[in-house]
């Protein structure tokens, strides 16, 4: 009963997705307020009723309705109930759910809270909404239904997958989405202002924080798959330019790049027709994204083509979609005036560079993550395009962004001084050239990059520092007038030096990790000692343990350095009896931002058992410096101008005369 | 759902291979020189029945064997790069993480400088020509004698002469 009523639920919401579609555009037409004001009604109520169905399938996950063929496929019983909630998203059928009800919740979020809008384009952008989620509800249902019955029931599930039975599948999935669906407002926002061929700073303005909430979460979901990837796949490895994390990357990548463009349009009118494109481009990837990984392209060209049917639906939605509106694109933003003019050296220009670098990044990353597909189905060849590759081409690529980076924020608008800048940025400079000595004074081995690196890390920010220190005008002024200025700055300048700043510490993070990092794999008998970057980790026993839906076997370390004892590390390896499984539970210690990482292999005949042991230097920095990112975009999306909205007067008159 | 899939992956192979870690203490050779160049030759190659893994990262019993194989070949005193063309005639590009320069991937590698250079250009010829078109706009609607003399009049502050004019 409640698998129908979800199911039909998902069937209303299709055919309000419709009705939202095209209604509104109808009456932007006929410039009739009414049918314009039914995308609003159309928005909430279809989020309620694909919030219904989600939570349909929830209920059958929670109860555990093995008559449910995905429930049964993915859930069990003994599981806990965490992970029967998190496993609704822990597999194809119930992840678009997910897509499609985040999807559902932008729309409604902009039909609830886009009040300062005018009216023909809240109608335009709900009804692009409309399309996409129509699109999206017409895949799940014809061909990824969850609600689907099973003959005849069976008694037990078959669990969900045990490497996903962790916290990381609440978190990470849900973020990732937020992010990936939220850039479908900024793709909205861009058809409607071509549909309508008006386009101007406040359209900026009312963007922008849509593309930053999309941009925090996706910049936090792929921080958090990174963090989870390394404590649970039990190699260490916290990046492996996996082509499913470069489908997260270059949403991300062009979606910053836009971030960046949209402040040069709302704040100078220019780079009008751009930024479109990055809008379009942005929410494309994500439509991109979502085709590599939920058509099985990636696992084998030949598995996708023996059974093509979801990669055919989702490569037309991709084709339909992204030709579409780049179609429109092209014949309408030549209308569309080019705004203000700006010298080369100036905040405009660099935050063009920034574009450029970053766009050039995300181009690099589609051909790696791409070419080898279209090779192989085009001339049947394979090759393999892995870390190697990217770590020489789009490693390079950030040198010179991180460089001009500082600049940035302290160039004036129109035209720049660099000279100026130049000498206000000394402070920083120095600070990164004494981080560079004491690096190299310091450590022995390694890359002889590693150390500029780091000081390239010490130099964002530093610089980001010194844009706050220069706005305050610190040390100028008395401490007392400079923190009541602090207090004044706009939040938007405190978002950009906080992420700034987190991009830093990331490299700094990254650096470290893969410079200096040690290991230590053997065996060990119990009471043996490994000795690890001046800590000694001894063996003291191995258990056996039974967990609710799981046996593990667990090691006990005891983590001493120089004789004091630090404390103790426990890392285990289960054995899921239902899928005949196990995972490796990695043991971690941290020690300020660097980490110990144990993890246990196999165990020998005498009672022994392989360990695999890190030591990773400021490994935690890598993702501290995406969180102080996403902080840095929490704090200009509480800016004054982005909560205010656009003045409310050029509401006023655009309300009465909707379409043009 | 990043993760999900490549662990959906990792967990394939672990499926298929008593689990076991990448790097096996047996596995490691005695000279610590010659254990790290087979690391790095490790990290750069793939192992074939894995996605995306280098069969440094990788579990299955492949990424073993060729473990084994790398070693093997530089135990017998061959450079890096007679191992690599040993591995590409035994299995092709295929077994490289980081394709060689050829014909078959001039785009993938050319790709990145090109975007970059003619994006460079591209905007400074945008640029010039959006200076051009803005000293254009600037020079049309040029003053008239008469205006000029105003301005003059106005800037040299000589207020008299504009009131009576």
């Amino acid at each position: 009963m409640i698998a129908e009523a979800g199911h039909y639920a998902l069937v209303l919401a299709l055919a309000l997705a419709l009705i939202q579609s095209t209604v509104p555009i109808i009456g932007a037409r006929l410039r009739d307020p009414a049918l314009m004001n039914v995308a609003r009604s159309t928005a909430l109520v279809q989020l309620l009723f694909a919030g219904l169905s989600f939570l349909a399938l929830t209920t059958l996950y929670v109860t555990s309705d093995f008559s449910v063929a995905n429930v049964f496929e993915n859930s069990h019983s003994m599981k806990p109930l965490l992970y029967k909630i998190t496993g609704v998203w822990g597999n194809h059928e119930g992840s678009m759910l997910l897509w499609v009800s985040i999807l559902a919740l932008f729309g409604g979020l902009v039909a609830a809270f886009g009040n300062n809008l005018p009216l023909s384009l809240r109608a335009h952008v709900l009804a692009v909404q409309g399309w996409i989620a129509a699109a999206f509800y017409l895949f799940i249902l014809m061909t990824s239904n969850p609600f689907l019955r099973l003959a005849q029931p069976p008694l037990e599930g078959r669990d969900l997958n045990p490497v996903l039975q962790d916290i990381g599948l609440a978190v990470h999935p849900p973020m990732l989405y937020l992010g990936y669906v939220g850039f479908s407002i900024a793709f909205s926002f861009a058809v409607a202002a071509l549909i309508e061929g008006r386009i101007d700073a406040a359209w900026a303005r009312w963007v922008r924080p849509w593309t930053l909430v999309a941009w925090i979460f996706l910049t936090l979901g792929i921080a958090m798959g990174s963090y989870w990837a390394y404590y649970e796949l039990g190699w260490g490895g916290w990046w492996f330019w996996d082509p499913v994390e470069n489908a997260s990357l270059m949403p991300w990548l062009s979606g910053t790049a836009l971030l960046h463009s949209a402040v040069v349009m709302e704040k100078r009118n220019a780079l009008k027709v751009w930024t479109i494109l990055l809008a379009i481009l942005t929410f494309s990837l994500s439509l991109l994204g979502t085709f590599l990984v939920r058509s099985g392209v990636l696992t084998s060209v030949h598995a996708f083509a023996t059974d093509p049917t979801r990669g055919v639906f989702i490569l037309l939605i991709l084709c339909l979609f992204i030709g579409g509106s780049l179609t429109l694109y092209m014949w309408r933003a030549s209308s569309l005036k080019q705004g203000g003019l700006f010298a080369p050296i100036s905040r405009e220009g660099a935050l063009v560079l920034n574009n450029l670098f970053l766009t050039t990044a995300c181009a690099t990353v589609f051909i790696g993550t791409l070419y080898p597909l279209a090779l192989e189905m085009l001339t049947g060849e394979k090759i393999s395009v892995g870390a190697p590759f990217f770590n020489l081409t789009f490693g390079p690529l950030f040198v010179p962004l991180l460089l001009a980076m500082p600049f940035g924020p302290l160039l004036a608008w129109k035209r720049g001084d660099l000279k100026g800048v130049t000498q206000r940025l000394m402070a920083a400079g120095i600070a990164a050239l004494l981080a560079v000595a004491l690096v190299w004074a310091w450590t022995t081995g390694g890359a002889a990059l590693a150390p500029l690196a780091i000081g390239l890390g010490v130099f964002v920010i530093a610089g980001s520092i010194v844009d706050i220190a220069e706005r305050t005008m610190l040390f100028r002024l008395p401490f007392g007038v400079a923190f009541r200025r602090a207090r004044g700055l706009p939040r938007a300048a405190w978002g950009t030096a906080f992420a700034h700043a987190g991009i830093g510490v990331a490299l700094i993070g990254i650096v470290c990790e893969s410079t200096w990092n040690t290991e230590y794999i053997g065996t060990m008998q119990p009471n043996d000692v490994a000795k690890l970057a001046g800590y000694e980790l001894t063996l003291k026993d191995v258990t056996q343990r039974q967990g609710p839906n799981f046996r593990e076997s667990l090691a006990r370390f005891k983590v001493t350095r120089g004789g004091d004892e630090i404390g103790e590390m426990t890392p285990s390896k289960r054995n899921f009896a239902a899928r005949q499984s196990s995972t490796t539970e990695a043991a971690l210690l941290s020690r300020g931002a660097s980490q110990l990482y144990i993890s246990l292999g196999e165990e020998t005949a005498g009672g022994g058992v392989a360990v695999r042991m890190y030591h990773k230097p400021l490994v935690l920095m890598i993702w501290w410096g995406p969180v102080l990112m996403a902080f840095g975009g929490l704090l200009s999306l509480s800016d004054r101008r982005l909560r205010v909205g656009a003045p409310k007067p050029a509401k006023a008159s655009r309300a009465l005369q909707p379409a043009e | 759902m990043t993760r999900i899939v490549a662990s959906l992956i990792a967990v394939m192979f672990l499926l298929a291979a008593p689990l076991a870690h990448a790097v096996q203490p047996d596995e490691i050779m005695k000279d610590p020189a010659q254990e790290g160049r087979a690391r790095n030759l490790s990290k750069e190659l793939r192992c074939m029945v894995c996605q995306n893994q280098s069969i440094d990262d990788s579990d299955a019993p492949l990424a073993r064997d060729l473990r084994l194989l790398v070693r093997e070949r530089i135990a017998t005193g061959e450079s890096d790069k007679q191992v690599l063309d040993f591995l590409v005639a035994r299995y092709g590009e295929f077994v490289l993480l980081k394709p060689r320069l050829n014909l078959h991937t001039l785009l993938l590698w050319l790709l990145t400088p090109l975007v970059l250079i003619g994006g460079g250009v591209a905007l400074l010829f945008n640029h010039r020509q959006r200076r051009k078109a803005a000293a254009f706009d600037g020079a049309a609607p040029s003053l008239s004698a008469e205006e000029e003399a105003r301005l003059q009049a106005l800037i040299s502050g000589d207020a008299s002469s504009e009131k009576t004019s």
